[in-house]
């Protein structure tokens, strides 16, 4: 077994499996991430993903552009980050109802939409989604190049993502007021920094997020829009900030961590350990989530104000 | 100018009159995807209400959809009163059917077997319920998390029993043997199919009311929710009113599992609730976390899905629209609320 699995780590393809099925994981828990710095909990992550990857589809479907796609899927995101922050911070209503809420409604619109769009068809419509783009050079690197270099060019950008969320958090000055007004909303209002607008605009550029995390679903992994595009991702998004402590580079390796859980199963699943159902490799990536935060949990410090709204007015 | 200002109480016709304005809030807003696919919108609520509430066979049918959404409802409300983020009333009702079908396939006289099916889906519920509670209790793991995560994680054990032991050999389907006949719940009224699982329901929603609002345990999970500082300084172990409500609160959506079983299909398949636990958040907000209200709004949204059907044959309105519904009634009625803790104000410009 011990040596199946050695094995199955250092081929280009295992490899290449988890960097893709890191990709929608690591734009979406810094989406998570990015909200729950500024004191939000969004658990719309998951109805959001789910629209996104549709209008995404959608927008690509009826246009056959694939960035046109990318765009209505970061614009759907940014819209329903803003309608999650309209509820809980604009009128600061409980961050775990309103999310469970916008989940309910954007998978309820997208179902809804999608089969207004597409009707009912015996095989569901696809579209040529994303080819790989080899980056010259980089890519002739034995094993690390075709793994790595040689992937979409939404991967790439969820390469970049993770440095620019860390600079963007700790170098820049709106980086700053994100995490004063997650931390300590009431000192960020007295400097003069606008908890309200910050929030609101934390929460949106959480939402593209999930939205490049949805479109890379269903135009660059499935190439196809399906009820269970995103099936627990965004729940286990929520969990991956927790364990990477709402850090950009520790949620990231976390996605990682994550992705090589996954890419293992789905190695034993087809690896001929035939006897053993394939439901419970399924299975493992969420118990594994589950066993990680227990583990992480007991010292994990969210930001002072996760959950709390802020009304100026009250002390 | 207006501001919002603190409101000390509430009056009592709220309680009736904000769910109704959320819901109204919500149909005029779906109005729009209904005129978006080109039917009429009068003609399709219309439809709608005839297909759920129009005629006594009707009327049956939406009783029988809204039994599990009773005890989801139940179940979250009783979670949300102790602020126990339950969302994994889904994977609770799985399990409840797992182990109420696994009991009513042994051969035994029916009225026990239906006990014993209840009892077997209670606990299974409830054991599932325990788990993120203890996790947020010992290791402050966040309940909301490990929760949704286990709804997953039971779907792909249920799974795997569908697709392996309990696969039918005979059709290849995925789905588990059917239960003995004589552990199926006997039907009240010939000639529908009205449950004796649908009685329950509707008298378990007064008996969780009173344990909340009457008995030790129910003033305890209301002081827990409200303010645990205070629940601690009174000598309450908050950790211990946790572990029992996630009992009680995963007993009853294992109890929506059992329903369904033993009332309705008999057996196990993966599709036996479409979203019952999730929509079960819908009931219990629509319901001001009352489990007496909690009826009405599971018959709502039970209404809502059989309409959603018949009006998607008659209209071509997608019936993905009760899923819009939901969504929207929640967020309408979280708004809604707004209301009993804030009023607005005409105030002076100063």
């Amino acid at each position: 077994m011990m040596s199946v699995v050695l094995e199955q780590i250092f081929q280009v393809g295992f490899l290449a499996a988890i960097i893709r099925i890191a990709t929608p994981l690591a734009f979406a828990t810094l989406g998570e991430m990015f909200s729950e710095r500024a004191g939000v909990l969004n658990l719309g992550i998951e109805g959001i993903m789910l629209l996104s990857a549709m209008t995404g589809f959608t927008a690509t479907s009826l246009s056959g552009s694939l960035w046109l796609g990318v765009l209505a899927a970061v614009l759907t995101g940014m819209l329903m980050g803003a309608l999650h922050a309209l509820f809980t911070v604009a009128l600061g209503l409980s961050q775990h109802v309103c999310g469970i809420g916008v989940t309910l409604f954007s998978s309820g619109l997208a179902y809804f939409l999608y089969r207004l769009i597409f009707g009912q068809q015996s095989v569901p419509p696809s579209i040529k989604g994303f080819a790989t783009l080899p980056i010259p050079v980089l890519s002739d690197i034995p094993v690390l190049g075709p793994a790595v270099f040689n992937q979409f060019a939404l991967v790439y950008m969820a390469m970049l993502a993770i440095p620019l969320a860390a600079f963007v958090l700790y170098r820049t000055p709106w980086g700053l007021s994100v995490r004063m007004v997650g931390e300590n909303p009431r000192a960020a209002d007295s400097a003069g920094v606008s908890v309200i607008a910050t929030r609101f605009q934390a929460v949106i550029l959480g939402g593209a997020l999930m939205g490049l995390a949805g479109a890379f679903l269903s135009m660059a992994q499935f190439n196809a829009f399906t009820f269970g595009v995103v099936s627990g991702r965004g729940w286990v998004a929520i969990a991956l900030v927790v364990f990477g402590r709402w850090d950009p580079w520790r949620s990231a390796g976390a996605a990682l961590l994550f992705a090589f859980v996954d890419a293992l199963q789905l190695r034993m699943q087809a690896s001929g350990l035939g006897h053993i159902p394939y439901e419970a490799f399924l299975m493992l990536p969420f118990i594994f989530t589950i066993v990680a935060m227990a583990f992480m949990s007991r010292n994990a410090v969210a930001p002072s104000a996760l959950l709390k709204p802020f009304r100026r007015e009250e002390r | 100018m207006f501001r919002l200002e603190a409101r000390i109480s509430t009056p009592a016709w709220f309680n009736l009159a904000l769910p109704l304005l959320a819901i109204a809030a919500t149909l005029i807003l779906c109005s729009g995807l209904i005129a978006l696919a080109g039917a009429g919108v009068i003609e399709a609520y219309g439809v709608m209400f005839s297909a759920s509430l129009g005629d006594s066979y009707a009327i049956t049918e939406t009783l029988v959809r809204a039994t599990p959404m009773i005890f989801t409802g139940l179940a979250v409300a009783v979670a949300f009163r102790a602020k126990f983020w339950n969302i994994g009333a889904e994977g609770q009702l799985l399990a409840g059917a797992v182990a109420s079908c696994a009991v009513g396939a042994i051969p035994m006289p029916g009225p026990l077997a239906m006990l014993l099916m209840a009892g077997a889906g209670a606990a299974a519920g409830a054991a599932v319920a325990l788990i993120p509670a203890t996790l947020r209790v010992k290791f402050k793991v966040d309940d909301v998390v490990s929760s949704l995560l286990l709804n997953s994680v039971i779907f792909y054990a249920l799974m795997a029993l569908i697709e392996g032991p309990w696969k039918d050999s005979f059709s290849g389907y995925p789905i588990s043997p059917p239960i003995e006949d004589t552990a199926n719940f006997p039907v009240l009224m010939e000639g529908t199919r009205l449950h004796l699982g649908v009685v329950v329901a509707l008298i378990a929603a007064p008996i969780v009311w009173f344990l909340i609002v009457r008995t030790t345990l129910g003033f305890r999970i209301r002081v827990t929710g409200e303010n645990p500082e205070a629940a601690r300084y009174g000598g309450i172990s908050v950790e211990r009113v946790l572990l029992s409500t996630a009992l009680l609160s995963g007993a009853l959506a294992g109890l929506a599992g059992v329903g369904e079983v033993g009332g309705v299909h008999f057996q196990v398949m993966s599709d036996i609730s479409p979203g019952y636990g999730y929509s079960g958040i819908v009931v219990a907000m629509l319901a001001r976390l009352n489990p007496l209200g909690v009826v009405p709004a599971a018959i709502f949204l039970a209404a809502v899905m059989t309409g959603a059907e018949a009006m998607s044959r008659a209209t071509g309105v997608p019936a993905f629209l009760s899923d819009v519904i939901q969504g929207t009634a929640l967020l309408a009625m979280l708004v809604a609320l707004l209301f009993t803790a804030y009023r607005i104000r005409r105030i002076g410009v100063a």
